[in-house]
């Protein structure tokens, strides 16, 4: 391995390329500073936002998330939390598109059920394929099954983003080997997106493989939301070198002395 | 007077008032935000041109943040 190789190991989504491969959520932040700083400490260049309903009529003047987060600064990618069939989520999508001035990087969730949050698959598909063929450029949540995530790779998608575990539930990787074979298979981007709780599991994701992670209340919810920013992007890009670097094979029950065996005084 | 849905509740605006009035009553010129009348986008070059039909719905939507 040699220099050009540690900078030049991006992260290409659609076309693009990305120098962090730790992608962050801007919810259940106390105030958009706290907001502000986190990011900022977390070196995470896509960031994603909710769409909702303006407040009419009431404080007008009150500030705007993407104030504090310009476009101009990030790759902002608009979600579609709190959709449950595919015609919202694609209605929704088409208004970040118009709100973001024509921008087609999106995040696709469907989901299934308040309790779980669980993916909607059969919607997901549904989804999918039109926003694939509106032009949209599609990073989509989904559950950890490796046809799945294959159907959606096929349906144009530029990303695949399997949950580790339930959204917000900070409950880690709970099937690494879905996981791999998801990226035994996958032609595009993997991200690991929803369930990691602290920097460990973000290090695992990426020892795993996978190509980014994707968290929000990792970070928002810890006790230090800037400090856990910055864990999470060692963790990152630490998993992310180990797993470049490949690591030693496992040795079952077998030691093996690092120091030499000659020599010895006695 | 027209009656919109703007957002799920009712609101009065003058007769022939536009898209571009309206978000200039709602004090959002110079924002980011997205506008969808009775299901389909209005694009920013269409907001002087589209005026309101009585019982048109509205949504005017903004980022917030999310994960």
């Amino acid at each position: 391995m040699n220099a050009p190789d540690l900078i030049t190991d991006s992260l290409v989504i659609a076309g693009k390329a990305y120098g962090s491969r730790l992608l962050v959520g801007t919810g259940k932040y106390r105030n958009f500073a706290e907001t502000r700083a986190a990011i900022d400490a977390s070196g995470a260049e896509i960031i994603t936002v909710a769409i909702r309903r303006v407040n009419i009529g009431q404080n007008a003047g009150e500030p705007n998330l993407l104030d504090s987060l310009p476009p101009t600064q990030f790759t902002i990618l608009p979600n579609t939390a709190g959709c449950y069939n595919a015609k919202d989520a694609v209605r929704t999508l088409r208004l970040a598109r118009e709100l973001l001035d024509g921008h087609a990087l999106v995040k696709l969730e469907v989901l299934a059920d308040e309790a779980t949050l669980f993916p909607n698959m059969p919607e997901t598909l549904i989804a999918a394929k039109e926003l694939v063929a509106d032009g949209f450029q599609v990073m989509v949540y989904c559950s950890d099954d490796p046809i799945q995530a294959k159907a959606l790779e096929e349906i144009g998608c530029v990303a695949v983003m399997p949950l580790a575990s339930l959204i917000g539930s900070g409950m880690g990787i709970l099937n690494p080997w879905n996981l791999d074979i998801i990226l035994d298979r996958a032609r595009v981007p993997v991200l690991v997106d929803a369930g990691i709780g602290t920097a460990s599991d973000a290090a695992i994701a990426m020892e795993l493989g996978c190509d980014g992670v994707l968290m929000n209340t990792a970070i928002a919810k810890a006790k230090n939301p800037v400090l856990m920013a910055s864990a999470m992007k060692k963790a990152v890009e630490a998993g992310r070198d180990a797993f470049r670097a490949g690591r030693m094979p496992k040795k079952i029950y077998q030691a093996s002395p690092s120091s030499p065996t000659e020599g010895r005084i006695s | 007077m027209p009656v919109l849905q703007i957002n799920g509740k009712p609101r009065n605006v003058p007769p022939g008032s536009s898209v571009e009035n309206l978000i200039a009553t709602l004090q959002l010129e110079g924002k980011r935000f997205a506008i969808e009348l009775n299901g389909e986008i209005v694009p920013k070059s269409r907001h002087a041109a589209t005026t309101f039909n009585d019982g048109d719905k509205l949504e005017v939507v903004i980022a917030v943040g999310g994960g």
